[in-house]
């Protein structure tokens, strides 16, 4: 089975964000793979070790994302690629459209993705994808067998449980609840360095900027304002909770 | 020149759903004099829905009613989507920020090879542009971001954009019914378990209790399960909770989990970690219920009790039910 998940490198969810002169400072920041893309990278691995194959990870991004891609191949994927372009906008729509022109000729039965990225957080790129290459997906997914040439999975829709099966090849984005990714191993480490790793530009995809124009525009970017501490009810509990449901009336006015 | 904007009306189970109206909402904030605004309701048995929207402004309503799109099945609600657009071709297509919304969304984005601002919080003018304002991060920072081109596909968050109004004499001037063209299904719906069936939708809740891992067992979430049926709220969780096994992941609230703005959130036995803030710092009152002086939720938190929950979180449910009646 031909499997490609989609990753990005993204902020630790630990780090707080910064601002300066209307961007997000990355100076210092520690990167991770999306947490969401490492559900993916780790079923594939699985599938591969349980089916046979091979795992392509693709990125999209700066070289420094080159360091997650080294990570998923220690976790057991068998090659990277790396598109790396500056004139690559941030827009989902450009972005997909690259993406589209590198999977067109790839063929693969399977390709996962993570539910959204936890920076940009727009769940559209692996959904767009499905579309343009016309193959089936499921998004959100918690669960997935493989049966032949078809996919039963489960899928997380907004608390229910629905139990879907699709041909392959599909496309399906990872829910938590998925799998236990894996920690690479120090002899994970070692072979991953071995491995094949592509970087494209736009002219190795035969792609040019004025394809790739965006269809959004950021126009500002601020940091939500700061919440201060508030008010701590002292005294016995029912005295505090009695004074909270009264602030909550007078003060608040949300009840 | 007057455009045309499309909203999807998602309705569930044959009922329309609040996010319904902020989305007509967010059309009517967009559109400008001349613009036609036109709503889409698609299921089965959505005659309710449809009479739902009625009143509420649109100036087309179009119905698709099939037994295909009993439950969400994307390739059965991209077909009638299609079927809608290529009748109407809209300029601007929106959606709630939900879960149909945010897969049929990018579907109709890539056919349309259109750009798309999902998640949107807010929307504005500024030099006859319009400006949508949307979360970074999780909430942790904030963004503006304009169309470069046209079409253009939208999804709002629940909760944070007005609602259309009901407005007596705005009839729509047409309500057309559009064939399902009944397309061949890749995807199979086996079996759909509802668990959230008859419950409060999280994010589009006006009250959360939310519980952490000071609830301590799935027997713990008992007592804010009741204070929310009280409340007509919904129940969140930390991921430490959801990693427990106390509860379900469909409940995580956090940068990883679902992001909720409700008026109300209670946070009990929550200790308050960045992940976790980023999913409900926007809430509009916050209030922390633990037993640790020094938990970071309190650095947030509008009202903080120092206590036991399981002490609590009973009481307050009594003092609501006192002052509710
Ligand atoms: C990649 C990544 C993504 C993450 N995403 C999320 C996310 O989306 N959402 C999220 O929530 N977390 C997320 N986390 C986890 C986060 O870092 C914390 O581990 C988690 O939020 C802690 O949950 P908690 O506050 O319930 O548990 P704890 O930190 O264990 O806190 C429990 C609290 O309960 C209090 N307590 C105990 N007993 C009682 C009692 N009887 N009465 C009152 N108070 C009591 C304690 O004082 C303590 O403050 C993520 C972590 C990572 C690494």
């Amino acid at each position: 089975m031909k499997m490609v998940v989609l990753m990005k490198q993204t902020f630790d969810t630990e780090e707080k964000i910064v601002v300066k002169q209307g961007n997000i400072v990355e100076d210092g920041v520690k990167f991770v793979i999306n947490p969401y893309d490492e559900y993916a990278v780790e079923e594939a691995v699985k599938l591969r070790d349980e089916f046979g194959g091979s795992v392509t990870l693709v990125s999209l991004g700066p070289s420094r994302a080159a360091e997650a891609l080294r990570t998923a191949l220690a976790m057991g994927a068998d090659e990277a690629v790396l598109i790396s372009d500056d004139r690559i906008p941030d827009d989902e729509y450009a972005v997909s459209k690259v993406l589209y022109t590198y999977l067109s000729k790839e063929n693969p039965d399977l390709i996962l993705g993570g539910n959204f990225s936890v920076d940009r957080g727009s769940g559209q790129v692996a959904i767009r994808l499905a579309n343009m290459l016309s193959i089936p997906h499921t998004a959100s997914i918690t669960k997935l067998t493989i049966n032949g040439t078809t996919a039963e999975v489960h899928r997380d829709a907004e608390g229910d449980l629905e139990i879907l099966t699709l041909p392959l090849p599909a496309l399906f984005t990872a829910q938590q609840g998925l799998n236990e990714p894996r920690y690479p191993s120090l002899p994970g480490i070692m072979k991953a360095k071995k491995k094949p790793f592509k970087t494209y530009t736009l002219e190795d995809l035969d792609l040019t900027e004025d394809e790739v124009k965006p269809a959004t525009k950021q126009t500002e970017l601020t940091l939500p304002p700061e919440r201060s501490a508030g008010q701590i009810l002292i005294g016995e509990p029912a005295e505090a909770v009695s004074e909270l449901v009264s602030l909550l009336r007078t003060k608040s006015k949300v009840i | 020149m007057s455009r045309t904007i499309f909203i999807y009306a998602e309705s569930r189970e044959g009922k329309l759903r609040q996010v319904a109206k902020e989305t007509l909402g967010a059309a009517q904030l967009i559109a400008k004099e001349g613009d036609t605004i036109c709503a889409f309701v698609a299921g089965s048995q959505i005659t309710e829905a449809i009479s739902a929207i009625l009143p509420y402004g649109a100036d087309h309503v179009v119905t698709m009613e099939h037994a295909d799109l009993v439950h969400y099945n994307p390739d059965a609600y991209f077909a009638a989507i299609k079927a809608a657009l290529d009748q109407m071709k809209p300029d601007i297509v929106l959606f709630g920020h939900t879960a149909i919304g945010r897969d049929l969304a990018p579907q109709v984005a890539a056919y349309l090879q259109a750009g798309q601002i999902s998640d949107v919080t807010a929307i504005d003018h500024e030099e006859g542009e319009t400006i949508f304002t949307r979360p970074l991060y999780a909430g942790k920072a904030f963004e503006k971001r304009v169309f470069e081109s046209t079409p253009a596909v939208v999804t709002i968050r629940p909760n944070n954009i007005k609602p259309a109004e009901l407005s007596e004499n705005a009839a729509p001037s047409s309500v057309v019914d559009i064939a399902y063209p009944a397309p061949s299904l890749r995807t199979v719906i086996k079996d759909v378990v509802s668990k959230a069936t008859g419950k409060v939708d999280l994010t589009e809740a006006k009250v959360v209790i939310s519980g952490g891992r000071g609830v301590k067992s799935e027997d713990g979430f008992k007592p804010l399960e009741e204070l929310a049926d009280l409340l007509g709220g919904a129940v969140g969780a930390s991921r430490g909770a959801c990693d427990a096994g106390y509860c379900d992941y469909s409940l995580q609230i956090g940068q990883t989990g679902k992001v909720v703005t409700p008026e109300i959130y209670i946070a009990c036995g929550i200790s308050g970690a960045i992940q976790h803030l980023a999913g409900m710092s926007q809430s509009k009152v916050i209030i922390a219920i633990n037993k640790d002086p020094e938990a970071p939720i309190f650095k947030v938190a509008d009202y903080g009790i120092v206590g036991d929950l399981f002490e609590v979180v009973p009481l307050l449910t009594e003092e609501f039910r006192k002052v509710l009646v």
